[in-house]
């Protein structure tokens, strides 16, 4: 029972470890799709952030006498810094690509995650010359878990005790600020005029217009908030997660899992946060139990882990209910003339 | 297609400066990394076009052609088919099934029964992405994305399992040496000219000629090319017509797939004669800059397949002249996709502009 319990516990705490890097992503697609603008970008976004991440928060906390910065505790919010400016550089082409150019949302999408793949590897090279990894980070160049006040104390507490203790405490800053988000991008969302303009501009862009709102700034300023949640997500990868660097392709393809999410949570933020707890959990089980026998047959490791993609196709198919994406999505807005 | 502008600027000047804009930003990029643009291009060319490189290049350009069509092929009917990387992997699977199974007595007839499973099997494996498309409106390109994973795993499992060789490679046994495909080196040596005899490119290369010539002639020639480039146009007018929507969806993805897996043919059949890890080498997703440069015309593509070929092959070389990763090809080939795909109002608009001002003092 004991044993049960704590492999329970020690499920959900890497599920919620995992889910931290797809619950940005798919609240950056959140607001972009919300707009009315479709992002295959997410992948890319998160990759050239994590590197960046990686790489500033490596020169920021290398000693200056080996050409670094010698910032100390402070390496890891320049890291975070750079990041999110490379983000939502990139979200800015493909605002540009998609919004001013009207151009093929889909294909600058796709054309983002290759750039990115290709570019964190070439600087990385160039830079670090360690086949496209960027150097390991010590304490004060990462994120370190925080312990919440009393989690020591109430730790033997029986059930809430343990669940505080491994469950709720002991994260990095980016899982709880990201939680924090989902409750801000529901309120904003839902309560505030931006957000309204900005479910408005998705569904029915002409008509914003006509009111007398700017259909391009509105959309530009999603895809700014885009830009900076996909650079959270990349920085928690390299900076908050046991990498403790930055390894190309490191996002492997979570930046479509939350898409994926994001289709099943039917673009609202309080059920993305179950969506990709769902898919951390599973990728939790992956990782914990590499084979697993069934009695009859045993699942191979390569099934366990192509579990998250299989799961994306199932709900893509629309086996868990319909659902029906903003109605402008992928469609430049042509004003009238 | 654009009334505003002649033939030959829609189709010739505008893809060139779109690429020759690509070309631009990827100079800056090798600048970016300490490196000097025109030795990286003289490097390329020269390891492109030498005696030895060529052979290579050809070799990736057929691989080019095959993933290329394949992309254009779904771009007439408008579906964005990005799964060519895990149609040519599980493709592969196929051929190296069906090499495996029997004692095949000469080349002709493996070489044939090769190709049919090599395209059975791709088309297989973009047949499920196309009906969740049709019947439950699943985003193909996210689907056939998670396809590519899936399949990675797949082969993965197979290579280190079921169709492992003895000895602890992830590799399958070789293939029969009587099914060995005849090279470039022994075509050309029946007509007496000389070609590097340790060169990958095999026939092949013909066969993804001769596909383009039947992608070109489907498109253009017949009722089914048709009906998917009316469905492709407008899909609410191609309803009315009568035109089956989940009819087009699969049979553009069947033969999308299947293209994609004749591939294999050239990789594992043709080269390797054997299944190995990463056998596709991201040449699918290079289908999607092929086709886009393309135009999706088989002209364009095999054309593009060609630049592409030069490409990666001169690409290889930079890793050993100067020492820059083959990421460099990634960023070109993303770079091509962005500029030809994605931004080509940028330059399409100012020439529309131009023209018009133009055309009015003329035609007038």
């Amino acid at each position: 029972m004991d044993f049960l319990t704590n492999d329970l516990l020690q499920l959900s705490d890497s599920a919620v470890r995992n889910a931290t890097p797809l619950l940005l992503a798919c609240l950056a697609g959140l607001y972009s799709e919300r707009a009315g603008i479709f992002d295959i970008g997410l992948e890319g976004k998160m990759l050239v952030a994590a590197f960046a991440a990686g790489a500033f928060s490596a020169f920021a906390g290398m000693p200056a006498y080996d050409g670094g910065w010698g910032m100390g505790a402070w390496s890891v919010w320049i890291g975070l810094g750079a990041a999110i400016v490379a983000s939502v550089a990139f979200s800015m082409i493909h605002a540009f690509a998609s919004i001013t150019l009207r151009g093929n949302q889909l294909i600058s999408g796709v054309a983002i995650n290759f750039f990115a793949a290709g570019i964190t590897v070439l600087i990385g090279q160039y830079w670090f010359r360690m086949g496209g990894q960027t150097p390991q980070l010590r304490a004060g160049q990462r994120f370190d878990p925080i312990t919440l006040p009393f989690a020591k104390s109430v730790q033997d507490v029986p059930v809430i005790g343990p669940i505080y203790h491994d469950l709720i405490s002991g994260h990095n800053i980016i899982v709880y600020l990201g939680f924090l988000i989902v409750a801000l991008t529901w309120w904003v969302l839902y309560r505030t005029r931006f957000g309204l303009r900005m479910r408005a501009v998705g569904e029915n862009p002409g008509a914003v217009d006509t009111a007398g709102i700017s259909v391009v700034k509105l959309r530009y300023s999603a895809l700014i908030i885009t830009g900076i949640l996909c650079g959270l997500a990349g920085a928690y990868l390299s900076l908050g997660t046991a990498a403790a660097g930055f390894g190309k392709d490191m996002t492997a393809g979570r930046g479509f899992i939350a898409l994926a999410a994001l289709i099943f949570a039917k673009w609202k933020p309080i059920t993305a946060m179950w969506a990709t707890l769902l898919f951390g959990l599973l990728e939790a089980i992956g990782n914990k139990y590499q084979s697993v026998d069934l009695g009859f047959m045993v699942l191979p490791g390569q099934f366990m882990q192509a579990l998250p993609y299989i799961l994306t196709v199932v709900i893509l198919a629309g086996f868990v209910g319909k659902a029906i994406p903003p109605k402008a999505g992928g469609e430049p807005y042509v004003k009238e003339r | 297609m654009n009334k505003n502008l002649p033939k030959w600027v829609d189709l010739g000047l505008i893809p060139l400066l779109t690429l020759a804009l690509a070309f631009a930003v990827s100079g800056l990029v090798v600048l970016s990394i300490g490196q000097n643009p025109i030795a990286v291009v003289k490097v390329m060319i020269q390891g492109a076009f030498n005696p030895f490189g060529i052979g290579h290049t050809l070799y990736f350009t057929t691989n080019f052609i095959f993933t290329g069509l394949a992309v254009a092929v779904a771009f007439h009917a408008k579906l964005f088919n990005i799964g060519g990387e895990g149609q040519a992997g599980i493709a592969g699977v196929g051929v190296a099934l069906i090499m495996l199974s029997f004692d095949w007595p000469n080349w002709t007839i493996a070489l044939l029964v090769g190709t049919l499973a090599a395209m059975v099997f791709g088309a297989a494996w973009a047949a499920i992405p196309a009906y969740l498309q049709a019947k439950r409106g699943s985003h193909i390109v996210i689907t056939t994305i998670m396809f590519n994973l899936i399949a990675t795993a797949i082969v993965g499992y197979l290579l280190v399992g079921p169709l492992q060789a003895v000895g602890s490679l992830p590799e399958s046994p070789s293939f029969p040496p009587a099914a060995s495909l005849p090279t470039m080196h022994d075509i050309l040596g029946v007509f007496g000219i000389e070609f590097d005899k340790n060169a990958p490119v095999n026939i092949s290369f013909f066969i993804a000629l001769v596909a383009a010539l039947l992608v070109w002639i489907l498109i253009w020639k017949t009722r089914l090319g048709y009906e998917m480039r009316a469905f492709g146009h407008s899909e609410r007018a191609a309803v009315f017509a009568g035109i089956s929507p989940m009819k087009i969806t699969m049979v553009a993805m069947l033969i999308s797939g299947a293209l994609s897996g004749l591939m294999a043919v050239n990789t594992v059949q043709g080269e390797a004669e054997r299944l190995v890890i990463g056998a596709v080498e991201g040449a699918g997703f290079i289908g999607i800059a092929v086709a886009l440069m393309g135009r999706s015309h088989p002209v364009g593509v095999v054309l593009a397949a060609f630049l592409f070929g030069i490409l990666t092959q001169g690409g290889a070389e930079l890793q050993y002249e100067l020492g820059i990763p083959p990421q460099m090809i990634t960023v070109i080939q993303a770079l091509i996709i962005m500029f030809t795909g994605s931004m080509e109002n940028l330059v399409r608009v100012p020439l529309e502009n131009i023209f018009i001002r133009a055309g009015k003092g003329a035609a007038s």
